[in-house]
């Protein structure tokens, strides 16, 4: 039997600086390898909450449940080890850092991995090549890498080096926080066709949207809906379709009273 | 645990100050005290003409009825100098003619700070660059002053060839006596400040350059400071003279060995810059910081000041600033020529429960002068980091024009930032900026790094030294490989 790349089980998460507020109230998730997964669902339901939780924020606190990657138990590392052993968030809002420049992030970023698996940095040339081959697969100009880390970046182009770093560090685990959020069409296109050209049957990814839309681009295997930091509803492809027409009414979601709350 | 906390625990670990070591070696002391009869030992040592030790004995009169200056913003405050307890020459006991004769434990001292004595002449500007602080260091003149002698000015002859004198001060006075009774004390006089007065009578030794018209000094120099001997004070002085249209680039360096005890370091640097010359002063303070409770540690009084003499000439200070237990210094341009620049960019950090009270003074008196300022303070542990800065335009600086830029980042809840501006104005055309900024090393940033697989120390390294780039892009190309290195060294084990 092939073991889950990511496992979540009966998962309870509060809020560390106020342990009264419960956001994630008990998820079940089971992702195999190559599989695309899709968390659909209104604001304030505890998406990105989810996604910021995998990927080992400290402002939340498990109080329940466990998270396996690859059978390994996930909460006891820090958000360093969980990108090195093979997580990739790909932030709703990327940060800026005025006076590194992409290169030199990407840089650390890969050698901080490559000593994590026991091997030698990489020489100038070597990490240059790299970076030259995921720039044309992810369809990214190479001149992005000599600015400064998302300083000046448009939308797009953020969600578009987001996806670049995940192609340059080969995570095996994409989680996409609202990756269409803010972008326009041809933008949108461009960061799905990146995702689309990094699945290979044994990278997954974890796709968090509000809307179906994205979904049109990179097609989940599997969608759930998550409401009030439950998973209400799971299914194929297809439950998009029917939320976009729907909405999350049916759910009990009454929209205009969560519109505006932070996701 | 937030990363704040763990950033504030971790800040309360010792971080290693890898230069901390002795050398063991012969040396000869002043007896420790300060009267007259000090400065003229001290004269006598170095066999000065009357004129210098006339000089040093107005100075030390001068002193005498002079007071510490007490306005110096030093939240913990320090315990008063007993200056009679302070040994105010201290030098090897073999004073060395050529490198054959420099004691083997000074220059295995130097090498060990990655400071080659030897003039294995490096490929500078070769693809790649230099690997290492010490080989970047190579193809670069050093005069390496230990305690209160020059021990080895290297390159000379290169430079003779070029008609630029580098040289010690001291060799300066037998040598070249004409230039230094013109220049020394012209833009700090003995009766400047509390410190510099000191300096000016027990000054033992330091640099001096003199490049002449039209020449472009053909190298870097630089001055590696070391203090070795316990429970003396360094007092050097350095001199720089830029003749018409000529330029330098200087850099300085600094270590001493951890000692419980305090230790005063009050330097004197005067930089003369005629019609259409350039001078770029670069310093890496690295002198030792002193532990977590703020035990031991130098206290670096230093005064320092150019003067744009000639229109179109330019003065450029850069300074990163690591180490010392206190700091106290503010190096500063007079603005006299027309058109003539003056720029300061500096990068200090405190750490541990060290103080910083550092900034820069530009004084504006020539037509459409320019000066800049960009001060990048960082504090972590329990450091208490504070920017002084004046900005004066003078009734005859006709759209003079000054830009400031003041950030300070905060890493921990335990440290501090001050920023004392004073901007001065007494011309209706001049101009002045100003931007400020304060921040929390921001965990949105740190989060995003450790996100990519990035340690949170090395994340705090790279965000700092985006922090500083400004600063770090004006330091001289050999020199900022070493500067980033410094920063990261400063910051290891100390905050994450």
């Amino acid at each position: 039997m092939t073991t889950p790349l990511l496992q979540i089980r009966n998962l309870h998460v509060r809020l560390e600086d106020d342990p009264s507020v419960e956001i994630i109230k008990g998820i079940d998730l089971t992702i195999m390898p190559g599989e695309v997964h899709s968390i659909m669902g209104p604001n304030g339901s505890g998406k990105s909450t989810l996604a910021q939780v995998l990927a080992g924020k400290e402002d939340y606190e498990i109080t329940e449940g466990e998270i396996l990657f690859n059978g390994q138990d996930l909460t006891e590392l820090g958000p360093d080890e969980r990108a090195n052993s093979g997580i990739f968030l790909a932030f709703q809002y990327p940060v800026e850092i005025p006076g590194v420049s992409a290169m030199q992030f990407l840089k650390a970023a890969v050698n901080a991995k490559r000593a994590f698996e026991g091997q030698n940095e990489l020489d100038a040339g070597a990490l240059l090549k790299h970076f030259r081959a995921k720039a044309e697969q992810i369809n990214v100009p190479f001149e992005m890498l000599k600015r400064n880390v998302n300083e000046g970046f448009s939308g797009g182009e953020k969600k578009r080096f987001e996806i670049f770093q995940m192609a340059v560090l080969d995570s095996v685990l994409g989680i996409l926080d609202e990756s269409d959020s803010g972008l326009d069409i041809d933008a949108l296109r461009i960061v799905a066709d990146g995702v689309n050209s990094m699945r290979d049957g044994r990278r997954s990814f974890l796709v968090i949207t509000h809307y179906q839309r994205l979904l049109n681009y990179i097609v989940p295997d599997h969608v759930h809906v998550l409401v009030n930091g439950r998973i209400v509803k799971s299914g194929g492809k297809e439950l998009a379709l029917e939320l976009e027409e729907k909405g999350y009414r049916p759910f009990g979601v009454n929209e205009s009273a969560v519109a505006g709350a932070g996701a | 645990m937030t990363t704040t906390e763990e950033v504030a625990r971790l800040s309360h670990e010792r971080r290693e100050y890898k230069y901390g070591f002795v050398t063991d070696i012969e040396q000869e002391f002043a007896p420790p005290g300060l009267d007259e009869s000090t400065v003229r030992f001290i004269s006598a040592k170095k066999g000065e003409p009357e004129w210098l030790l006339e000089w040093r004995l107005k100075a030390l009169a001068k002193w005498q009825e002079m007071e510490e200056p007490t306005w110096v913003f030093l939240p913990y405050g320090h315990p008063p100098i007993d200056y009679q307890a302070l040994s105010y020459y201290a030098a090897p006991k073999q004073s060395p003619k050529s490198l054959d004769e420099v004691d083997p434990k000074i220059l295995e001292t130097y090498e060990k700070l990655g400071i080659p004595l030897s003039e294995t002449r490096a490929l500078l500007g070769i693809e790649g660059g230099p690997e290492t602080p010490a080989e970047a260091r190579r193809g670069v003149a050093v005069d390496a002053v230990f305690d209160s002698v020059s021990v080895k000015t290297t390159f000379q002859e290169e430079l003779k060839k070029a008609g630029v004198i580098f040289c010690s001060i001291s060799e300066a006075v037998r040598e070249h006596p004409e230039l230094v009774r013109q220049y020394l004390g012209s833009v700090v006089p003995y009766s400047d400040n509390f410190f510099a007065t000191l300096n000016s009578a027990v000054f033992s030794d330091g640099s001096f350059v003199y490049v002449p018209r039209g020449v472009k000094c053909p190298m870097e120099l630089s001055t590696y400071f070391r203090i070795n001997a316990r429970n003396t004070g360094q007092f050097e002085r350095t001199l720089i003279i830029a003749d018409e249209g000529a330029e330098v680039s200087y850099l300085e360096g600094c270590t001493a060995p951890m000692r419980d005890e305090n230790q005063l370091h009050a330097a004197v640097v005067e930089l003369v810059a005629m019609k259409g010359a350039s001078i770029k002063y670069s310093t890496i303070q690295n002198w030792y910081p002193g532990d977590e409770t703020g035990k031991g540690g130098i206290y670096n009084f230093v005064t320092k000041r150019g003067i744009c003499k000639g229109d179109d000439s330019r003065i450029s200070w850069t300074q990163v600033e690591t180490g010392s237990a206190i700091t106290w210094k503010y190096p500063s341009v007079v603005l006299q020529g027309d058109r003539s620049k003056g720029e300061f960019y500096s990068v200090a950090l405190t750490n541990l429960r060290q103080q910083a009270d550092t900034g820069t003074k530009m004084i504006h008196i020539g037509r459409d002068t320019k000066s800049t300022i960009v001060s990048k303070g960082i504090s972590a542990g329990e450091g208490q980091n504070t920017y002084r800065g004046l900005v004066q335009m003078n009734k005859g600086a006709h759209r003079a024009h000054n830009f400031t830029q003041c950030d300070s980042i905060l890493i921990g809840d335990k440290c501090g930032a001050h920023t004392f501006p004073y901007v001065d104005i007494r011309n209706a055309t001049a101009t002045a900026e100003h931007e400020a900024s304060t921040t929390k090393l921001a965990e949105d940033q740190l989060f995003y790094c450790t996100a990519r697989g990035i340690s949170n120390e090395d994340a705090i390294s790279l965000l700092v030294n985006g922090f500083c780039k400004e600063v770090f892009s004006e330091l001289p190309m050999e020199f900022a490989v070493e500067a980033n290195k410094l920063l990261a060294v400063s910051l290891e084990g100390s905050v994450g």
